[in-house]
């Protein structure tokens, strides 16, 4: 480190927290106005139809988003009833079982890398897999594409949940004859619930409004998801398809789906922090 | 059989059950790979090496190249790093060491939620909002005083690259400062306590002390931010006005990688269009596998020198 004078250390001090304040604000202005925004137009296009009708024609007034609304539930069902359990029972594994084998290295790397793998290349994937076997578009390929995008979220929420476990509570567990199966699901998950429970919550509002991996899947539909072996209406691909269209109206509907879809994650996520911090302060203070 | 060996083999089974969950990871990164690569044979029988590098896309005449969304990918990351690295390391640290802690709780909390808004919203807001600020007001003030590089050149359309870019930076903005947040707030207190302790200003403290005490931290969250402007899809579809053309002007249209796939996957008639498509999509692959690895070895050599200086 180089000698300064005093006034030189204290300039620079001094300047580093003229230069803070203004880029902070700057940042939390701009983020600010996205919300805004999305309020205030979103909220005009939010009226019953909008949650009761199917879509209408291009250029007609009036109709709604019902389709999209449940097509989006239902994926997202979807998606969290595949991804769940499998990204549940890895992460057994790596914080009860393989914790430092070969297979558990191996497994914690490549999940980096797919929580890193873009969207959308998870959507060609499942194209792929799916859509081109098959020969057509369906849900069921769009939930399959949202369980792969939350399969990695949970396995490592999962991991880490099970780890905050004091491994006191299994010794116990097993000392009273417990098999691992029964001490892992009935002792170390109900210690680990909330956590658990918060953590896939997350992972499904992160999931529920992607867009990219839907575009090649479940592509979109104007009519209600009769089943979902079909093309599935859903929120975000009529953000996209809305947005872009040269009709008012529509657009107008696209950013009220975008508010719902906004309000919706949000919730979320303002629930689940709020239990987990609760979660945190408390953790194992015995 | 007796009741121990039943239970051991219940044990064993759900052992072998959660292992082969674990093993899906492995199995779908495969699986992706392999799609990809099985896929864009063609393309790459068709057209070798020189797809990587050509800038001629031309769908009617079956002529494709990655050049173009190569590079719009390249400038838009690049232009979303510039900005976003700085300022979020500036807005972490004035959370954590200048604002007032209820200042910072309200503030922090409000961009963790800002990272949990889905991306399609960015482009939504990208395309009717700031895509008009652009064009009436930064892009015009920019070729007034900057005009003279090409950079600045054209006429303000407000889609374009340079909106793409700052729309990435928002983008990853709050995830950088979230993460960069946490591991600063993870610094032992004492560390800071003996800087001042020995007459540091609050900013050599953080910059001699908890910056470096906390890099490989910043480090893992500056790359979490390069791979996600990497691969970002919606947002950029949305402002960057997709045209395979490659200009020296950031006003001009461009495209990503990601952006093509985005608008032209589905309307991929032709065999050859669709393969050279799986082949983009390779290529944005094999990008995200190989900053990863980098980041993930450059962090933990990071973590074995800091290890062994102890």
């Amino acid at each position: 480190m180089r000698l300064r004078s005093r006034t030189q250390r204290k300039v620079a001090d001094r300047a580093a927290r003229v230069v803070m304040v203004p880029a902070a604000l700057a940042g939390i202005a701009v983020l600010a106005w996205i919300l805004w925004e999305v309020i205030s137009r979103g909220a005009g296009a939010l009226n019953l139809d909008f949650f009761t009708q199917l879509p209408t024609p291009p250029g007609m007034e009036g109709g709604g988003l019902a389709n999209a609304i449940l097509g989006t539930l239902l994926m997202t069902v979807l998606a969290t009833v595949i991804g769940t359990p499998v990204g549940l029972m890895a992460g057994i594994y790596l914080a009860e079982f393989g914790t430092t084998s070969r297979l558990a290295t191996a497994v914690r790397f490549t999940t980096n890398l797919l929580m890193g793998t873009p969207s959308i290349i998870v959507g060609i994937f499942v194209y792929a897999l799916i859509v081109l076997r098959t020969g057509h578009f369906s849900g069921w390929a769009g939930g399959v594409a949202l369980a792969i995008l939350m399969l990695p979220v949970v396995l490592r929420t999962t991991e880490d949940m099970l780890n905050l476990v004091p491994d006191e509570l299994r010794e116990s567990a097993l000392a009273l004859g417990a098999p691992r199966w029964r001490a892992t699901l009935t002792v170390v998950f109900r210690a680990a619930k909330t956590g658990l429970v918060t953590g896939i919550l997350l992972a499904v509002a992160r999931v529920s409004g992607e867009t990219a991996p839907l575009l090649f899947t479940a592509l979109n539909s104007f009519y209600w998801p009769e089943t979902i072996s079909e093309p599935t209406a859903n929120l975000t691909v009529t953000i996209f398809n809305y947005a872009m269209s040269p009709y008012a109206d529509w657009q107008q509907k696209a950013w009220g789906a975008s508010l719902l879809i906004t309000v919706g994650i949000l919730i979320v996520t303002v629930l689940s922090r709020f239990t987990l911090r609760d979660r945190k302060s408390r953790t194992w203070s015995r | 059989m007796n009741e121990t060996t039943r239970q051991r083999r219940v044990d064993r089974a759900f052992r072998i059950l959660t292992a082969s969950c674990a093993l899906v990871v492995i199995v779908l990164m495969g699986g992706i790979l392999f799609e990809l690569l099985r896929n864009s044979g063609m393309s790459m029988k068709e057209f070798g090496f020189g797809f990587l590098t050509s800038d001629a896309w031309n769908p009617g005449a079956g002529e494709f190249g990655a050049a173009s969304s190569i590079f719009g990918t390249v400038v838009s990351t690049a232009i979303a790093m510039l900005l976003a690295v700085p300022l979020s390391l500036i807005i972490a640290i004035y959370l954590v060491e200048v604002a007032h802690p209820r200042v910072s709780k309200i503030v922090g909390g409000g961009i963790e939620l800002l990272a949990a808004v889905p991306s399609i919203i960015y482009g939504m807001w990208g395309l009717f909002v700031f895509a008009a600020l652009m064009q009436e007001h930064v892009q015009p003030w920019l070729g007034r005083w900057f005009g003279f590089l090409p950079l600045f050149q054209g006429p303000p359309m407000g889609i374009g690259m340079l909106t793409a870019g700052l729309i990435l930076t928002l983008m990853v903005l709050p995830f950088i400062t979230a993460v960069t947040r946490d591991v600063l707030q993870m610094v032992p207190p004492v560390l800071k306590e003996s800087a001042h302790g020995v007459g540091a200003t609050m900013w050599e403290a953080t910059r001699h002390i908890a910056l470096k005490y906390g890099r490989r931290g910043i480090v893992g969250a500056v790359f979490l931010g390069f791979g996600r402007a990497l691969g970002e899809t919606m947002a950029v579809t949305f402002v960057i006005g997709n045209s395979h053309r490659i200009s020296s002007s950031l006003f001009d249209a461009g495209n990503t990688i990601a952006s093509s796939l985005a608008n032209e996957f589905n309307e991929a008639s032709e065999p050859i269009y669709l393969s050279s498509l799986f082949e983009l999509a390779l290529v944005l692959f094999g990008l995200t596998l190989l900053f990863q690895t980098l980041a993930h070895f450059w962090v933990s050599r990071m973590q074995r020198q800091e290890a062994g200086s102890r």
